[in-house]
């Protein structure tokens, strides 16, 4: 009896996608791609006063535990093939960030010969973090704005028009 | 010992191989013959006078207009703290030169880093292989001649500028 009263207030209903997305979004683990000065900002962010961690997302050492690259720093095309082998190494559903202006469009470098004018000519990119190398809140702000299109995202009706649109 | 000192020693112990000696530039510097830079080199090292143990920097500059490229080795003695300058001009076409890793350990990543990005040929070098860029890389980047490759394992080296 008592037990009947009180399902109203121990319950909370949503949806099973809100759910899912929420669990997801809630433990980004991303993974430790520092290529240049930018790579000194992202050691920042992991710290304790930026802090992303509250946030879920945790540094792993290896592509295969992780759900998100975070591409920190200047992407030379020697590095770009193996960027792309670790991208493709990584377990779906997968996320890019693209971090600064070199990662972004080769930035400062992007007329140099061995520079790639930007990662996303190697594999998909989902944030783009602009600044030269980007505070940490900005960095923070891109990891927000990645939480903000995994919500997005639909998963119990497979090609609805939500999930082409994520 | 100066420079001046340095140059005279080194011209009356191998005469053949030294060809000018540049006492006014900022790094007073001996310009010394490809056919006889080892041996010139080992008597720099070896020599108790002069005792350069210590290969500081190794670099190429390519004179496109001379129609060369000079190579440049930093010489530097702990024993005696003196250094001094040592250049050599190999042709453009068969950039070819004697290495000196024989004589100092370090130049073996020199030389390579050198033949990477100039294509400057090391005769007798135990691992000449590309330093910097990637194996399959076509050209020596720092040559004034070199026109930088469409593309790169099918990814672009263009784009347009942001600012259109």
């Amino acid at each position: 009896m008592s037990l009947i009263n009180s399902v109203p207030e121990m319950v909370l209903t949503t949806k099973l996608d809100e759910v899912l997305n929420w669990t997801r979004k809630s433990s980004v683990w991303y993974m430790l791609f520092g290529l240049a000065c930018c790579g000194i900002e992202l050691i920042q962010t992991g710290g304790p006063r930026a802090d992303i961690e509250r946030f879920g997302a945790a540094p792993r050492a290896s592509p295969r535990q992780s759900d998100m690259m975070i591409i920190a720093g200047t992407l030379t095309l020697k590095m770009a093939l193996r960027t792309k082998v670790l991208y493709d190494q990584m377990p779906d559903p997968k996320y890019v960030i693209s971090m600064g202006s070199c990662a972004n469009c080769g930035g400062l470098f992007q007329l140099a010969y061995s520079v790639c004018d930007g990662v996303d000519k190697v594999i998909p990119v989902d944030v783009y973090v602009p600044g030269c190398p980007p505070r940490p809140e900005a960095l923070t702000e891109g990891l927000l704005k990645l939480q903000e299109k995994m919500m997005q995202e639909r998963w119990l009706v497979k090609g609805s028009s939500a999930q082409a649109a994520a | 010992m100066s420079p001046a000192e340095i140059y005279k020693k080194l011209q009356d112990q191998c005469g053949d191989g030294v060809e000018s000696f540049e006492a006014e530039a900022l790094d007073p510097f001996i310009v010394i013959k490809p056919d006889s830079l080892v041996e010139t080199c080992q008597f720099l090292h070896d020599d108790a006078d002069l005792a350069f143990d210590c290969l500081s920097n190794m670099s190429g500059v390519d004179y496109f207009k001379e129609d060369k490229i000079q190579v440049v080795l930093h010489l530097y003695s702990y024993p005696h703290r003196h250094k001094i300058v040592l250049k050599i001009d190999v042709p453009r076409e068969d950039s070819t030169m004697p290495s000196v890793e024989t004589v100092w350990k370090a130049a073996n990543w020199l030389e390579r880093e050198i033949y990477d990005l100039l294509g400057v040929v090391f005769s007798g070098h135990s691992d000449l292989r590309r330093l910097l860029m990637p194996e399959d890389w076509i050209g020596h980047p720092l040559r004034k001649d070199f026109v930088e490759p469409e593309e790169y394992h099918g990814i672009s080296t263009r784009r347009e500028s942001l600012l259109k």
